[in-house]
């Protein structure tokens, strides 16, 4: 910057020789020079402003985010004494449909021993052998004195077995931790709720899995910490649930059965309030599955879902429900079934004396299978299977349990007019029970397909339609009349208007064909029949009644009576009243004059 | 006038100092009152799961089911049956407070005076 003369020589010698004051000129100049320094000076100025409102601009910013984050982030969660577990336990509770608990979190402990840090092993692993009696001291003291840093003794310890650890005083006993499943209830509803075990384990938490039932199916959902506060709901009403186990358990026994399944189902969402198999387990102490022999004989085998089995003659209802949609019969339709059709080789039969000529009504009251292989006949194969495959019969079905994924129908390899003909009657084809109830909620419902489901809450959208209401209403009559005059005439329930269908298969033997007198005995049921609200399922694996003078095995003496008395004793806590059936007073006719 | 001003900006901050001191030592005994807050809501909401634990073990059904009958003698518990659905109309409700005002003020004693032979 070059810095102007106050006094120019030039210009002051000018001015003195015009006679001018030369210091106007020193004036002027001094007077610009002190502009130019004033800018200057406020140059600067604005500039350190401009840096200072960028500091407090900064100071400002960073005081409101902290603001913001501190108002908009979730409060830190109170925390147990286990502090940063790196993995995550908190796993959701499991209600019923009343908010009764199922499934729920149980802080306990576990047991290891860092072997450096042990003072005395020989006298450790005696103390512990004689807290736990199914651990041997000598193994534990070879493995403390191994060159094993680290080994794990128990996975759960109950109070009184931890004092009693602490009391041992070894130094290299350590507790971690653990929050373990329980279910309060036993074994009830143990094939619901499956069971849990450990999977990932650290000395500070371990992560519980579950392995079967609706602990797998739902692993996610209860694994996810941002819905452990939240209680899972199932469908399932406990109450319920221990009335059927114990009305089942009790006819198990009267009928000396090998196992025994029910499921009771809501008629139209398909909700499922109760579904026993016996023999059952205590999910809190499950039993490790079976490595040999079938894998129906483990009490861990769910005979409502897991179990396909041909259920007989509670099929029929199928093959009429079909025969009047499709308008070739009407109720009163004569049917021939002047017995035994002989096929190939093959020989349809009736179980005992009936009339040669019947109508569709009492084909199904009085349960003909050449009456039913008739009408079979007149559906043909190719719309029997497409019936049947919209009803659900040939897939897996989607219900909210493991086990289910793993039973698939098995259909006729070759779906030939034979197959349809004991299809009809419900040889041939084996489903689980749960299909069948879900099938029979469709045909009493009006005629819209259900999805069995576990999960509360969930909108499920109406299924399609299969069947017409007005169908619908004559195969209510039709399975009412099988209770009032029929198989099932012991599974009338005063006040409930008791409806529904018999079937006593024989069981395939493991060699094949069938065996001589072992049969699955079902009963399907609806109650009101006039108005269902609710399907029941009754099936007896290998049951006898031998209250007579002769055992007798059909469905009609065995499963029927269980039925009966599940739906009286389950009916009132369901909250249903006992009421006059419609129509069945003395019958007024109105007349005028 | 400078001078003024100096010692009441020095004074301002100590005062400042001396408030953010204390506001830094009141935070941290918050932080750690919340942290102890939370801990013990942490171990009271362990607590409250035990016993919901606890609360649905002893109300199993299987348990209710056995104390029920153990006690027949005294509590005489049966399972609910459909026989006991009772209808509203089978009820009995007291009478409306003037029907019963009126009941009590008729007085019916003297106004029977029965002349010759009651007959049938």
């Amino acid at each position: 910057m070059t810095r102007v003369p106050l006094r120019p020589l030039a210009r002051i010698l000018e001015a003195r020789a015009k006679g001018e004051n030369p210091d106007l000129i020193e004036a002027e100049n001094l007077r610009q020079r002190h502009e130019e320094m004033a800018d200057r000076t406020r140059a600067r100025a604005e500039g350190r402003l401009l840096v200072i409102a960028v500091l407090f601009l900064c100071a400002f910013a960073a005081v409101g985010v902290r603001m913001g984050v501190i108002s908009a982030s979730e409060p830190v969660e109170p925390r147990a004494a286990t502090a940063g577990a790196p993995i995550a336990t908190a796993r959701a509770d499991i209600v019923d449909r009343q908010g009764r608990l199922l499934a729920t979190n149980l802080v306990t402990h576990s047991l290891y021993a860092q072997t450096r840090d042990m003072v005395d092993p020989a006298r450790a692993a005696r103390e512990l052998a004689m807290i736990f009696p199914d651990l041997d001291a000598q193994e534990l003291h070879a493995d403390f004195t191994s060159n094993r840093k680290f080994l794990w003794i128990r996975k759960t310890l109950s109070p009184e077995q931890q004092q009693a650890v602490f009391d041992i005083g070894e130094p290299g006993l350590l507790f971690g931790p653990r929050e373990m499943r329980l279910y309060p209830n036993g074994a009830v509803a143990a094939h619901v709720l499956g069971g849990t075990r450990f999977g990932d384990e650290g000395v500070n938490a371990a992560q519980v899995v579950g392995v079967a039932g609706v602990e797998m199916a739902f692993e996610e959902r209860l694994s996810d910490p941002g819905q452990s506060d939240a209680p899972l709901a199932l469908t399932i009403d406990l109450t319920v649930q221990a009335a059927v186990e114990r009305v089942l358990a009790g006819g198990m026994q009267i009928m000396n059965a090998q196992g025994a399944a029910a499921i009771l189902m809501d008629a139209q969402t398909g909700e499922i309030v109760a579904l026993a198999s016996l023999p059952d387990f205590d999910p809190n102490n499950r039993p490790s599955p079976l490595t040999k022999g079938q894998p129906a004989d483990s009490p861990l085998f769910n005979r409502a879902v897991q179990g396909v089995y041909e259920l007989g003659s509670t099929f029929k209802i199928f093959a009429a429900a079909q025969a009047l949609e499709l308008g070739l019969v009407n109720p009163n339709t004569l049917i021939d079934t002047k017995g035994p059709i002989h096929w190939g080789r093959f020989r349809i039969r009736d179980m005992h004396r009936m009339d040669p000529i019947m109508t569709m009504t009492d084909v199904i009251v009085e349960s003909s299978n050449v009456g039913t292989a008739r009408v079979a006949q007149m559906i043909g194969a190719d719309r029997q299977k497409a019936f049947l495959t919209r009803l659900g019969f040939t897939e897996t079905l989607p219900v909210e349990l493991v086990e289910a994924r793993r039973a698939k129908p098995l259909v006729p390899e070759r779906w030939s007019e034979l197959s349809a003909m004991t299809v009809s009657y419900g040889h041939g084809l084996s489903v689980s029970p749960l299909h069948l109830a879900s099938a029979y909620a469709a045909m009493v419902n009006g005629g819209i397909k259900v999805t069995p489901t576990l999960q509360r809450g969930t909108d499920v959208a109406p299924g399609p339609r299969v069947i017409s209401p007005e169908t619908s209403a004559i195969l209510r009559k039709m399975l009412r009349q099988v209770v009032v005059r029929g198989t099932a005439s012991y599974g009338e329930v005063a006040g409930y208007a008791v409806g529904g269908k018999t079937g006593s298969a024989d069981k395939p033997s493991a060699t094949g064909g069938y065996e001589d007198d072992s049969v699955i005995a079902t009963f399907a049921s609806i109650f009101p029949a006039h108005d269902p609200k609710y399907v029941l399922v009754v099936t007896l694996d290998d049951g006898v009644d031998t209250s007579g003078p002769e055992p007798r095995r059909t469905a009609g003496y065995t499963a029927v009576p269980i039925g009966a008395e599940m739906i009286r004793r389950v009916a009132p806590l369901l909250g249903l009243k006992p009421e006059i059936e419609p129509g069945s007073a003395p019958g007024v006719t109105l007349t005028s004059n | 006038m400078r001078v003024l001003f100096f010692i009441v900006a020095t004074l301002a901050v100590m005062a400042l100092g001396n408030w953010a001191y204390v506001e830094n030592y009141k935070t941290q005994r918050t932080l750690d009152e919340v942290e102890h807050l939370q801990r013990e809501i942490g171990q009271i909401r362990e607590q409250l799961g035990v016993l919901r634990a606890e609360w649905a073990y002893l109300n199993r059904p299987d348990r209710l089911r056995d104390l029920a009958e153990i006690n027949f003698d005294r509590l005489g518990l049966l399972p609910l049956a459909p026989e006991q659905f009772g209808s509203v109309t089978a009820i009995a409700y007291p009478l409306s407070p003037s029907a019963q005002m009126l009941l009590e003020d008729l007085d019916m004693t003297d106004l029977i005076d029965v002349r010759g032979e009651v007959t049938e």
